[in-house]
């Protein structure tokens, strides 16, 4: 299968936008349901985009659901999980603390009775702490393909930050074993990921970064991306090509389509005339 | 090489412990924490040396500086310990719930010559930044009135709330946690008022503490100020803070991703025509080493580096600037008990 070229992202569906608040609030009341986003998948669907790379929200249980119980309709519809939604466990441990997260979301008490029963159980395996947490994560995505799992930056980079590296070569281990799946990580500083993914002894790692023509959120700047990426030593996909908007969309494309050793490129709009023009623009920027 | 140490392994303490150790000039020497879950994680999977005692961590592992984000009512004497023992300060907002304390380790910091900073992040985002370049320079013409609000998911239910936050005697509550970044960075574009004039406190869920705050203040030359912030609003995904500034040829809406300025009719500033003009935290954020969360993460602790190893003079909200906002929110406090 190996990972596609052309990806759909799902920030426009739940009201982020990293330029406008307004824009997002827009985009929040158009996607209240299920139905209005499936809609717009059917559009990238059937503009042959297979990939839809999403958030683990809870509501994307519901676009699972549907994709299963319709082979017919989605043969090669995928799934690019992208976990955890970070901002539930960040609002809930400003209410009830981390240890009571953890408790709250832990699948079936499990973990809450490894927390108050054995304390030791916790510190001494925090892998299995975090396998839990996956499985967690994945439950809604029963049934469905998901070759490729992502782990979103916020805890990408709070790992890298820390240099708690055996987390990330724990969580590409773990993704192929119990879900046939190659692990991905999303990034704010793809050189220094890149450089550590393999030298932990992770040889061509799937990662994602904002890979832009204006150097939004590109920690190490533009110059340094593109030297890392032509290395060709990692599955590189571009994410925020636009920058939220920034940059006009054939001008965007065409920089980051002209960069030697991109991979993928992953993006997000909501009309139809969005998608087809998007995918036509990469098409011919890339001769696919 | 600068050596940090860190109090506090709680959600802003691991997040500042992830960005710390990334810099490349610092090595983390030791993490001050009361919860063995934590601490015992920390060294055997990280490797990083934890304490119980912070005097005991001083002693043993001779930090140059230290990171503390701890609950609100610890933060003055453990500053008050660092300072003595000789070790910069970087403390979490906000920074004293009594402003008497915050001026006494104004003046240690002072005396001893040691870097401070307290965690008031939003004074690191480009857009608030340029804000306050543009009020300065006159865009807007005269001042008359800002207005600072801020709105989240903080507290969503009723009596859910089990750690400190939800404590009005450990400094839990809207007023600390929300709205001192709001007053924080209407000091910060404007100017620190100089009275409060009226404020409100209410509880929406919580039993002992306040989910919103309203108040109003009163500037030199009759210019007026109101402040809102709620931390029990679920139409916010995240926390998001936006101030208004109106001025006598236009006003500017600010908040972290977008800046937008109205000028009236025939008034044109720098490259800004009349009418809206928006201006996107794309163009306007400074690049950063590493990124978390937010580059005003990154940027504060990289500025108390900077403090340290001496590259920078002045520190952006020091002691002295978060003093200046405690008593403010102190005055909310008061008034707003009714």
């Amino acid at each position: 299968m190996g990972l596609q070229r052309i990806l759909f992202g799902d920030n426009q569906f739940f009201g982020v936008n990293h330029m406008s608040e307004d824009k997002a609030r827009a985009q929040s009341m158009r996607f209240r349901d299920t139905e209005s986003i499936m809609k717009v998948l059917d559009n990238a669907y059937d503009a042959g985009i297979k990939v839809f790379m999403c958030t683990t929200y809870d509501r994307v249980g519901d676009i699972a659901d549907i994709v299963k119980s319709n082979p017919d309709r989605y043969p090669d519809f995928e799934f690019y999980p992208c976990m955890p939604y970070a901002h539930k466990y960040a609002n809930s441990v400003g209410e009830v603390g981390i240890l009571e997260t953890l408790k709250r979301f832990s699948p079936s008490g499990v973990l809450g009775t490894m927390l108050t029963g054995a304390m030791s159980v916790v510190t001494q395996d925090v892998n299995k702490m975090l396998r839990l947490l996956v499985d967690a994560e994945m439950k809604r995505f029963e049934g469905v393909k998901t070759p490729v799992i992502f782990l979103q930056n916020v805890i990408t980079d709070f790992i890298l930050g820390l240099k708690g590296y055996q987390f990330l070569v724990e969580f590409h281990r773990y993704v192929q074993e119990k879900y046939n799946a190659e692990a991905g990580f999303i990034t704010m500083n793809l050189p220094l990921l890149i450089k550590v993914l393999t030298e932990n002894g992770i040889e061509n790692p799937i990662v994602c970064a904002n890979i832009n023509k204006i150097g939004f959120r590109m920690c190490g700047g533009v110059e340094a991306y593109k030297e890392v990426i032509a290395k060709n030593n990692a599955r590189v996909v571009a994410m925020s090509v636009l920058a939220s908007g920034a940059i006009p969309p054939r001008e965007a494309l065409e920089w980051v389509c002209g960069l030697e050793g991109l991979d993928s490129i992953v993006f997000g709009a909501s009309s139809k005339g969005n998608i087809v023009q998007t995918k036509q623009l990469i098409d011919e920027f890339w001769g696919l | 090489m600068v050596k940090v140490a860190l109090i506090g392994a709680g959600k802003m303490g691991l997040s500042h412990f992830a960005i710390i150790s990334a810099h490349p000039e610092v090595e983390v020497v030791g993490v001050c924490d009361s919860a063995a879950f934590l601490t015992s994680a920390i060294t055997n999977q990280l490797g990083v040396k934890t304490f119980k005692d912070a005097k005991k961590m001083y002693k043993e592992s001779k930090p140059d500086a230290v990171i503390i984000s701890t609950p609100n009512s610890t933060h003055f004497e453990l500053a008050k310990e660092a300072l003595e023992a000789g070790v910069h300060v970087f403390l979490e907002k906000p920074l004293c719930l009594d402003p008497q304390q915050g001026k006494i380790l104004s003046e240690i910091a002072a005396r001893n010559n040691l870097v401070n900073q307290v965690g008031y992040h939003n004074r690191f985002i480009g857009t608030f930044q340029e804000t306050r370049r543009l009020v300065e320079a006159g865009c807007v013409g005269e001042v008359y009135h800002i207005e600072g609000k801020a709105y989240g998911q903080v507290v969503i239910r009723p009596k859910t709330g089990k750690t400190w936050r939800s404590k009005k005697s450990e400094g839990g509550g809207c007023l600390h946690d929300y709205a001192c970044h709001v007053v924080d960075l209407m000091n910060y574009i404007y100017k620190t008022p100089s009275k409060v004039r009226s404020a409100q406190l209410q509880s929406i869920f919580s039993a002992d503490i306040e989910d919103a705050v309203f108040a109003s203040f009163d500037y030199d030359a009759g210019v007026t100020g109101y402040l809102e912030a709620n931390w029990s609003d679920q139409s916010y995904r995240k926390m998001s803070t936006t101030i208004t500034v109106y001025g006598k040829k236009g006003k500017i809406v600010t908040d972290r991703q977008e800046l937008r300025v109205y000028l009236s009719p025939g008034n044109t500033f720098e490259e800004l025509q009349d009418g809206w003009t928006s201006k996107y935290i794309t163009e306007l954020q400074k690049p950063v080493n590493f990124y978390m969360r937010g580059e005003e993460y990154s940027a504060q602790l990289d500025q108390f580096i900077d403090g340290i190893s001496g590259r920078s003079v002045a520190v952006e909200t020091n002691f002295a600037t978060a003093t200046a906002t405690d008593h403010i929110i102190e005055s909310i406090a008061l008034l707003g008990k009714g």
